[in-house]
């Protein structure tokens, strides 16, 4: 991981468990996989809050543990993951995926399990329970019935999965007799087990939950009238112990690319054609792997018997249509054979491999320009150019094409390339071409955004920490008015007490809210970016 | 490698390499020499692009505010325990001190975990009522104690006898309390002062003025 990862991590770390947890997840991210004892002397911290960071790491996915490098008698050693880490900062974007798809209930099912790490379902179907019941209006209640079908859902579309059991230490280093080296250590020794290598992945498990969600109240009445039910609710343990759920990010990040996918059809195209690839993505939604670079191909009969009820397109209007996107150059869709009407597939690596591409064009373009983005754009196309034919080909005049190709290659998005005649590289005798690199330099502004996300972080700490005496005022007095409210006072003691705070100090409440807003809502945007690019790395490192 | 023998640092002029070839001309003005760090906010010729504003961006964003308002009041928000700066306090013993380190403030599933990082569950967890948090943990001991209390109220006549031979045993514990604390104050009279003066020969002036000053002819010392 790099420093600019480390840093981004130990903020959110910071923001979300703690300082304590911030040290010791920064600790173990820079060094590598340690055990206790070196985690406690090496971050001077107390042993007791080491193993409570340590629990809270590891309930939330962030660490994992596995026996120690000389083999199973070694203390256990914890590894901290970045990139886990770092998925924190797409949190929002999650919920919101889970409520457009599934409605509050799915959102609140997400969210609960996204702040908890991993829960049992019995759990969450409660806590969900009561958090709606608690939204409704008075003398309404929710079933459990519908959370569990709002929750079965998610698994069967493989949201939310099982997590991956967890691999015995004590009997593995019973087990292993030293003498024989070469019997199996019980997976202590192989790499942890994942999610999916579990076969019960995403299985329910059988479990009967009746009950309506319970609205928190402060008479004695209501809670004694539930009192029977209550008690009976938690005398039967709900027969999933140990069986938990946590959200399964790699099918979210399917979807969000599938609708970068399809918006961008739809911006580049029209709207039927991105209804088309929508229609071709939901199709292969199972049949396609994480890491394919292209969906399994698809007869254009089957599109059409799928495409939605609403979108009525002839069939010749349909063959059209495929062309067109066949033969568009940013070769979302390919043809791989005549049957069935035509066999068409998505090209996936493609299509990330063009959003990355418009995605670093687009980043030179707002800083350096549109003629500087002009050349980068050249150079992407024409792979090695040299400084006339930069000059010739952008058609701009020689001397500012070298200012923009001087400014474009100390910020390290333009390389130079030496092809030397002769064998001594004598540099009158030696080409220098320009060129661009997309994998590397996609890798450099994934770098450049956890950089300004953690900037952005930073500034937001710093501004908090300055009004910190105006924010606390506000507090209390808001924890005033609400009082005073609840007591039913008068309007004017109400206003008293909102005068309380004079009109710069409300002013600058109001500026301080205004950019902490702005910073926050930057963050979810870069954080865009940060997954477009990612996307497009990963897929680039399977093949 | 090109050019290790020539062009080092003879003058400004010349480089390690033929600058025609990169596109410098002959005598041209190359921009002056940077002798300082750039400035930290540098002025921007292009100015970024406007955020993205609108119903999508606003719900995430309040999703995130929440979210971390959120984190910030659940068990996993690890504070270290406040060290005692002062003396130590009676009201301590009876006042909720807070986080302390060695224990761990929810429950989690101890076979996922390894062994050595097992820590004592705060037990004030399991006692108080749970004002905020929806843990598991919470509603059970509080229903108890409340279904405890409905078995009282129906099973008070019954459970007379047991209540009162309860009392009992209370009070011969209370009172050999009693006897343990005047034994202890006693002996805290007796060390605390270590002089020679006996406690008794110390008047401390509150029964001055209590008597009746109904003769005023005489003068009071």
């Amino acid at each position: 991981m790099t420093a600019q990862e480390v840093r981004l991590c130990g903020l959110l770390l910071q923001e979300h468990f703690g300082e304590v947890v911030e040290r010791i997840g920064t600790h173990l991210l820079r060094g590598g996989a340690q055990n206790l004892r070196t985690i406690a002397n090496e971050t001077n911290t107390p042993l007791d809050l080491v193993k409570k960071s340590l629990c809270v790491l590891v309930q939330h996915g962030a660490c994992e543990f596995g026996s120690g490098r000389r083999g199973p008698g070694s203390p256990v050693e914890y590894r901290a993951s970045c990139e886990r880490v770092l998925r924190v900062l797409r949190y929002p974007r999650y919920i919101y995926t889970a409520k457009t798809l599934y409605g509050d209930t799915g959102e609140l099912i997400v969210e609960e399990v996204l702040q908890r790490g991993h829960m049992t379902m019995s759990n969450t179907v409660k806590t969900v329970a009561d958090r709606l019941t608690h939204n409704m209006e008075e003398g309404r209640s929710m079933e459990y019935s519908e959370v569990v079908s709002a929750f079965s859902k998610l698994v069967e579309t493989h949201f939310l999965q099982r997590c991956p059991p967890v691999a015995e230490m004590g009997t593995a280093a019973t087990s292993t007799n030293p003498a024989t080296p070469g019997t199996p250590a019980a997976s202590a020794s192989t790499a942890p087990p994942t999610a999916e290598s579990n076969p019960d992945c995403y299985k329910l498990p059988h479990v009967t939950l009746i009950g309506r969600g319970k609205r928190r109240r402060s008479s004695d009445d209501s809670e004694e009238q539930r009192g029977g039910k209550k008690a009976k609710m938690d005398s039967e343990s709900c027969g999933d112990e140990g069986i938990y759920w946590q959200v399964n990010f790699e099918r979210f990040h399917q979807h969000f690319r599938d609708q970068a996918i399809i918006s961008a059809v739809a911006s580049k195209l029209d709207q039927t054609s991105s209804e088309i690839v929508r229609t071709m993505l939901r199709m292969s939604e199972v049949t396609t792997t994480q890491t394919a670079a292209y969906t399994q191909p698809l007869s254009a009969n089957e599109i059409f018997r799928s495409l939605p009820p609403n979108y009525s397109i002839s069939r010749p209007i349909l063959d059209q249509y495929l062309s067109l996107l066949v033969d568009d150059p940013m070769e979302f869709v390919g043809k791989s054979g005549d049957s069935g009407g035509g066999m068409y597939v998505v090209n996936l690596q493609r299509a990330l491999a063009n959003l990355a591409r418009a995605t670093l064009e687009s980043v030179v373009q707002e800083r350096f320009g549109s003629r500087s983005a002009r050349i980068f754009r050249l150079l992407l196309r024409k792979r090695h150019l040299e400084q006339k034919q930069v000059e010739d080909f952008a058609m701009i005049p020689a001397k500012e094409a070298k200012d923009m190709l001087y400014t474009l290659l100390s910020e390290n998005l333009v390389q130079l390339q030496e092809i030397p005649k002769t064998p001594d590289h004598a540099p009158s005798r030696t080409f220098y071409l320009y060129t661009v690199n997309q994998l590397p330099t996609a890798r450099l502004l994934l770098q450049h955004c956890y950089k300004t996300v953690a900037n952005l972080i930073e500034r937001r700490l710093f501004e908090t920490k300055e009004n910190k005496r105006l924010l606390e005022k506000s507090q209390r007095i808001e924890a005033i008015l609400a009082s005073l409210q609840a007591s039913g006072a008068e309007p004017e003691q109400l206003t008293e007490v909102e005068e309380m705070i004079t009109a710069p100090e409300r002013q600058q409440l109001e500026a301080l809210r205004h950019h902490i807003n702005k910073l926050d809502s930057t963050e979810n945007q870069v954080d865009e970016t940060v997954f477009l690019l990612e996307s497009y790395i990963f897929s680039t490192k399977t093949k | 490698m090109a050019g290790l023998g020539r062009g080092r640092g003879r003058g400004k002029g010349y480089m390690s390499f033929s600058i025609e070839a990169v596109g410098i001309g002959k005598g041209e003005n190359l921009p002056p020499s940077i002798l300082q760090p750039t400035p930290l906010f540098p002025p921007m010729e292009h100015k970024p692009v406007p955020l993205v504003m609108g119903e999508e961006a606003e719900y995430m964003l309040a999703l995130k505010q929440e979210f971390r308002g959120n984190m910030k009041t659940l068990p996993f928000y690890v504070r270290p325990a406040v060290s005692k700066k002062d003396v130590e306090r009676y009201s301590d013993k009876y006042q909720n001190s807070g986080p302390s380190d060695n224990t761990i403030e929810w429950n989690p599933d101890w076979k996922r975990l390894p062994k050595e990082l097992r820590i004592r569950v705060k037990k004030a967890l399991k006692e108080n009522t749970s004002l905020s948090l929806d843990t598991p943990v919470d509603p059970k001991p509080s229903k108890k104690t409340r279904v405890d209390k409905e078995e009282i109220i129906h099973k008070l006549e019954t459970l007379e006898e047991e209540v009162t031979s309860d009392e009992e045993e209370g009070e011969k514990k209370k009172q050999e309390e009693e006897q343990q604390d005047g034994e202890e104050e006693y002996d805290e009279e007796e060390f605390e002062e270590e002089t020679d003066y006996i406690m008794s020969y110390f008047d401390n002036g509150e029964e001055f003025g209590g008597d009746s000053d109904d003769n005023m002819d005489e003068a009071i010392y």
